[in-house]
């Protein structure tokens, strides 16, 4: 029933399963603090950007947060404990199932709608963030790694500060 | 002067804390710094290149239009129709023939000349305007504009020096180091923080708090107050610089490990080209905080270089925008350090983050604080123009002898 004008819907079942799985488990990893974990859903040159959609749309190139490869994503986490000062404060993902762009070998660019809500110790929770991952996945010998994770934020506007990655 | 306020006299060591949450004092500064003799930071001129390309910014609580003209002057009026109060431009930015208000269709010229009024003429002679209706005394309210640098200022004063008057000498010499070239935008980003705008402007030109609060650049040997540096307030307290330079690192032991929090040798980035930077300046600055009175700074921070703007949202509410720039003649190379550097600031910077923090625990910390004073004596209770000492709160008091001056006005 596929006709021109409307864009080609990926529907591997099982593979948007597998994806939908991953996500899942990476909201969880910092829902759940296990925040050393994070850097490991990436290959290990993969990058990490967080931007909002002005920017994105504008081709800026620099992010919130901005990491080529998983030793800087382990600075962050290391920073985050050790350096920086924050109010502490969780993360609650709501993730959505995503929709596969583009399928090459095993190497797949996808897009996924995400709310992040903020507790700030007893206050909230508060929406903190909505917007879509734009990601590029890679097959490896059967483990989903992300290549890239660009965090594309609806609003122009953070409240106050973001130090744990979305 | 409100009665709430109570400086002593020419002493801005000991601040009222009312000044970050008084309603009347919230009003005052809108007249006599926000609509009075001061200029304000309206956006780059790069934003606008086109005639026809507008933007809207905040002036205070005022929305303006920046916009250049068909002759390619740039333009700043208010963003209110002469008609009804009307918001003219809704959207943020964007280009145009010329300024229409939707709620009656009254037209602008791009100079903010009243061109046209829908039904002027009334319909098969019924109705239209009053015949003494001059249309050439209902023009949009134009601010003076005026352009340093690429950067746009405007101002509600006509009696305001010229814009390199009001930044003086050693300000503009700055300006100049940093900007004077041909630059782009590489991203801009807003966060909301939870306080008056004034703990933000104070947290910029406090020397004091950089390696206490920031303990990343402690931790990782960005900039140490030992540094060779200096404080500069320029006339009448209303500007400051301050720049370290950090080949000349003059370390005597100061920083103990049991005094600073989380200084720790162990600690070394896994990523260590987060920080490759390279000497992009002759003089050898490695950090340089300039704020231009009252709620515009820059920054250069090793190859990083910042505009901040933080607008007035309430007494109690502020919004910062940060504008990441590069130069147009840096290579690859170069720009790829700028961007990996640009880690360090914005609402996410390694070295920013806690500047917008502070301004919410501030605000709580002294809710309930009326009558009660705030302490700026590190480093003495004068603003001295100059001090070698970062170790100093000189350049905070020269931003209350600045708001004094401005509000006795």
């Amino acid at each position: 029933m596929e006709n021109s004008s409307t864009p080609s819907i990926d529907t591997d079942a099982s593979l948007l399963h597998r994806i939908d799985t991953l996500n899942r488990h990476y909201g969880n990893t910092i829902d759940e603090d296990q925040l050393e974990e994070w850097p490991t859903f990436f290959i290990r040159d993969g990058r990490y950007m967080v931007t909002t959609r002005q920017n994105h749309e504008a081709g800026m190139p620099v992010g919130l947060i901005l990491c080529d490869n998983r030793a800087m994503m382990e600075d962050r986490i290391s920073a985050l404990r050790i350096a920086n000062l924050f109010e502490p404060h969780t993360y609650r993902h709501l993730i959505d199932p995503p929709v596969i762009n583009e399928k090459s070998g095993t190497e797949y660019a996808l897009q996924t709608s995400f709310v992040c809500f903020r507790t700030v110790q007893a206050s909230g929770p508060e929406i903190f963030c909505t917007g879509k991952y734009l990601d590029k996945i890679i097959d490896d010998d059967g483990i989903l790694r992300f290549k890239e994770r660009i965090v594309v934020c609806d609003s122009e506007r953070i409240d106050t500060l973001i130090v744990i990655p979305i | 002067m409100m009665a709430s306020l109570n400086f002593k006299p020419n002493d801005f060591s000991e601040i009222p804390y009312t000044v970050y949450s008084d309603e009347e004092i919230y009003q005052q500064e809108q007249k006599h710094l926000f609509q009075g003799k001061a200029w304000h930071f309206l956006g780059l001129d790069i934003e606008l290149p086109n005639p026809g390309d507008y933007k809207t910014m905040p002036v205070g609580d005022t929305s303006v239009i920046v916009v250049r003209n068909k002759n390619g002057n740039l333009n700043a009026m208010v963003n209110r129709c002469a008609h009804r109060g009307n918001l003219v431009c809704v959207e943020d930015h964007g280009n145009l023939d010329c300024l229409t208000c939707v709620y009656h269709n009254w037209t602008y010229d791009l100079d903010g000349n009243l061109a046209t009024i829908a039904f002027e003429k009334g319909i098969q002679g019924q109705g239209g305007m009053a015949e003494d209706f001059d249309k050439s005394c209902h023009a949009l309210q134009r601010l003076r504009v005026e352009e340093y640098c690429g950067l746009v200022f405007g101002s509600f004063s006509e009696e305001v020096q010229s814009l390199p008057e009001y930044f003086g000498p050693e300000m503009c010499k700055n300006i100049q180091r940093v900007l004077g070239r041909d630059m782009e935008i590489l991203g801009r980003f807003q966060h909301g923080l939870d306080g008056n705008w004034k703990l933000y402007m104070e947290n910029v030109r406090d020397t004091y708090h950089a390696t206490l609060l920031h303990s990343f650049m402690t931790t990782f040997r960005l900039n140490r107050l030992s540094m060779k540096g200096a404080v500069e307030v320029s006339e009448g307290g209303l500007h400051h610089l301050t720049y370290s330079i950090r080949s000349q690192d003059n370390d005597q032991g100061q920083y103990n490990a049991k005094e600073i929090r989380a200084q720790n040798d162990e600690i070394a980035l896994k990523a260590p080209e987060l920080l490759e930077s390279w000497q992009e300046f002759d003089c050898g600055t490695t950090l340089a905080i300039q704020s231009l009175f009252p709620n515009f700074s820059i920054q250069q921070l090793s190859n990083v270089i910042t505009l901040r703007l933080i607008v007035p949202k309430g007494p109690l509410k502020s919004e910062l925008t940060w504008w990441v720039l590069g130069a147009v003649e840096d290579t690859s190379e170069q720009r790829a350090m700028r961007i990996r550097q640009s880690n360090l600031v914005g609402p996410g910077g390694y070295i920013a983050m806690e500047d917008g923090a502070v301004v919410g625990w501030v605000r709580r910390g002294i809710t309930g604080a009326e009558g009660k004073k705030s302490v700026l004596a590190m480093g003495g209770r004068d603003v001295e123009r100059i001090s070698e000492s970062r170790c100093n709160e000189l350049a905070v008091r020269g931003f209350w002898q600045g708001w004094h001056g401005l509000m006795e006005n």
